[in-house]
């Protein structure tokens, strides 16, 4: 008898709003025109893309709480995250605002962690408003897991781009157009890939595995949803877990995707497999898919972002690369 | 025509070093320092054995121009310097051999560095 | 639970898109084989002055000059573009180490000067130096053991 991972949201946990913000390669890419802002320059006048970043997440969170016309004091609490060393990028983000900081941490599945932690809190009834957000910027994580910017080394095919952007999501517990439904905790899953530059091969076993819990522990099959969006496996990735759910017996049909093939154009943009960094779910969830769900394209969505565990430490003294995914299932009021 | 010639033999064995690497990084997903390190000792190998030198008057700077070069100019200095100086020669002549590349990428880069700014691709 | 997975491996190696093999190596040849011309170009023009340099120091020169033109287009973000055209063609000919050098300079320029720039200049290159160096002292004391063969 297998423990269940899947909660369901008795008491309403709602998205109250959205917020994203993107870089100029996000923009132009097939999602672009979903966005809220962009900017043209992804340093935006500041001495160093850590900067950048930073500035992105805190005009992101600001965004947020204009758009939903809200103070800081009317938040209860922020869950935040993003891919920096100790998530500094976030930590320096939140001495901005006067409002409770949970920093949170899952690699690329970081959203994931965010919205399930924040939807735990609502349904204690103690939280009336949180904030889920995380960033990601292309060249800071270029240069702490990868290579110098001015470096001149070809990207091996299977590299994927890290998303510049911010996203962010104001959950409550008294109303909005769309409702958390139920959330899977994924565990770490290890099936012994050690290419770094291979990210959808390390987080694809890591997907399936939540995928099909959810799916087995729910009793529904992958039709249940209109869309299920996995994290940034990328176009490999994405092959690689509709071959794992295929060998499950739950095969995915033409309603799964994936937000790394999403946001770019994957060849003309010359990206690699796709898009991929913390940024990625958060700016295609509550961009694209936020907005096709109060236009009523979309009832019911199952979001999977996923995340390979490493750091530049652990792959130099040879260790393999752990991918972890969780999911949350969120349907139109 | 005897010009030509010359730049041709650069040209070719310059570029079939070249490929080489290309091969290693499409087969082997190997990193740019891996292939520098790996150039490197094979020109340090080749220089000792004695073969470099047919190669270098073959085809100039298409030998003396990749990272192979720089391997050869280390072994060819210790050797000279320990046949003349001994230990000390064995120690030195390397480093001697190829002193104003290092310190001319030393003083650029520091230079560059400070100037310049990296930019996003 | 997480012991790694052989059948997965398989199917990951056996599903890994290939790199474009003749694609890449033509233009890492033809650019590898350009920049080796170009070094050709300015030994043939420092043998040329009026000096009467030695070889070494033609030589020596060519290799600063490639040096220097390297920085310069690794400075104003050139360098990175010719090297994901070129690949291994540009990082084989000694300008892929300047340029690994002055690109390691500039991206921890922002750490300080002293901390950033000059502690990490060599994050990328270093081994270059440290095998470089280390094996020609091993070659010296060869020399020195076999001293017959090298006369």
């Amino acid at each position: 008898m297998m423990k269940a991972s899947t909660h369901i949201f008795e008491k309403g946990v709602f998205i109250e709003d959205t917020a994203t913000i993107v870089g100029p390669k996000e923009k132009a890419g097939p999602v672009g025109k979903y966005f809220d802002k962009h900017f043209d320059d992804d340093i935006l006048g500041q001495p160093s893309y850590e900067k950048a970043e930073i500035k992105m997440h805190v005009s992101l969170i600001k965004y947020l709480m204009n758009k939903t016309k809200h103070d800081p004091k009317d938040v209860d609490l922020c869950i935040s995250g993003d891919l920096l060393d100790e998530i500094m990028g976030t930590s320096l983000t939140m001495r901005e605002f006067d409002i409770p900081f949970l920093g949170a941490y899952n690699a690329c599945a970081t959203f994931a962690e965010c919205l399930i932690t924040g939807a735990m809190f609502l349904t204690t009834g103690k939280f009336k408003r949180i904030i889920c957000s995380t960033s990601s910027h292309f060249s800071t994580a270029e240069r702490q897991y990868r290579f110098p910017l001015e470096l001149g080394n070809q990207r091996t095919p299977l590299a994927q781009w890290t998303v510049t952007g911010a996203g962010g999501t104001m959950l409550n517990n008294t109303g909005g157009k769309v409702r958390l439904t139920s959330c899977t905790i994924g565990q770490v899953v290890d099936y012994g890939v050690k290419d770094a530059n291979d990210m959808g091969a390390c987080m694809a076993p890591a997907a399936k595995t939540t995928l099909s819990k959810h799916l087995r522990e729910l009793g529904v099959s992958p039709d249940y949803y209109d869309l299920i969006l996995t994290g940034d496996l990328g176009e490999a990735g994405s092959r690689l877990l509709k071959r794992l759910m295929s060998e499950e017996g739950i095969p995915l049909g033409d309603n799964y995707n994936d937000c790394g093939v999403l946001i770019f154009n994957r060849v003309a943009q010359d990206v690699g497999q796709g898009g991929s960094g913390a940024a990625c779910s958060s700016t295609v969830f509550n961009g694209y898919v936020y907005k096709k769900m109060l236009s009523g394209e979309f009832k019911r969505v199952l979001l999977v972002p996923t995340g390979a565990l490493c750091s530049k430490t652990s792959i130099l003294q040879g260790e393999s690369i752990p991918g972890i995914a969780h999911a949350v299932s969120f349907e139109v009021v | 025509m005897e010009i030509f010639l010359t730049y041709l033999k650069v040209f070719a064995v310059g570029g079939a070093f070249c490929l080489v690497g290309q091969i290693l990084i499409n087969t082997t997903k190997i990193t740019s320092a891996r292939i520098l390190v790996g150039y490197l000792l094979g020109g340090v190998l080749l220089e000792t054995v004695g073969v470099f030198k047919y190669i270098r008057n073959f085809a100039k700077a298409g030998a003396t121009v990749p990272i192979i070069g720089f391997g050869s100019s280390l072994a060819k200095g210790a050797i000279e310097g320990t046949l003349e100086n001994g230990l000390l020669g064995a120690v030195t002549g390397g480093i001697e051999a190829v002193s104003a590349g290092i310190a001319a990428v030393i003083f650029i880069a520091f230079i560059v560095g400070l100037l310049a700014k990296s930019k996003t691709k | 639970m997480n012991a790694p997975n052989e059948k997965y491996l398989e199917l990951v190696h056996g599903k890994m898109p290939k790199s474009k093999h003749i694609a890449t190596m033509f233009r890492a040849f033809w650019t590898g084989g350009t920049i080796c011309a170009i070094g050709q170009a300015f030994t043939d023009l420092y043998s040329s002055l009026p000096y009467d340099l030695p070889e070494d120091d033609v030589s020596a020169l060519t290799t600063i000059t490639l040096i220097l033109i390297t920085a310069i287009l690794t400075g104003f973000g050139v360098y990175d573009k010719i090297g994901a055209y070129a690949g291994a063609g540009s990082i084989v000919p000694i300008t892929g180490f300047a340029n690994s050098v002055v690109s390691s300079a500039i991206e921890h320029k922002r750490e300080g000067v002293v901390l950033g720039l000059c502690a990490n200049m060599f994050s990328v290159a270093g081994p270059v130096i440290v095998f470089g160096i280390s094996s020609s002292i091993v070659v010296g004391i060869i020399v020195l053991i076999f001293k017959g063969a090298f006369i």
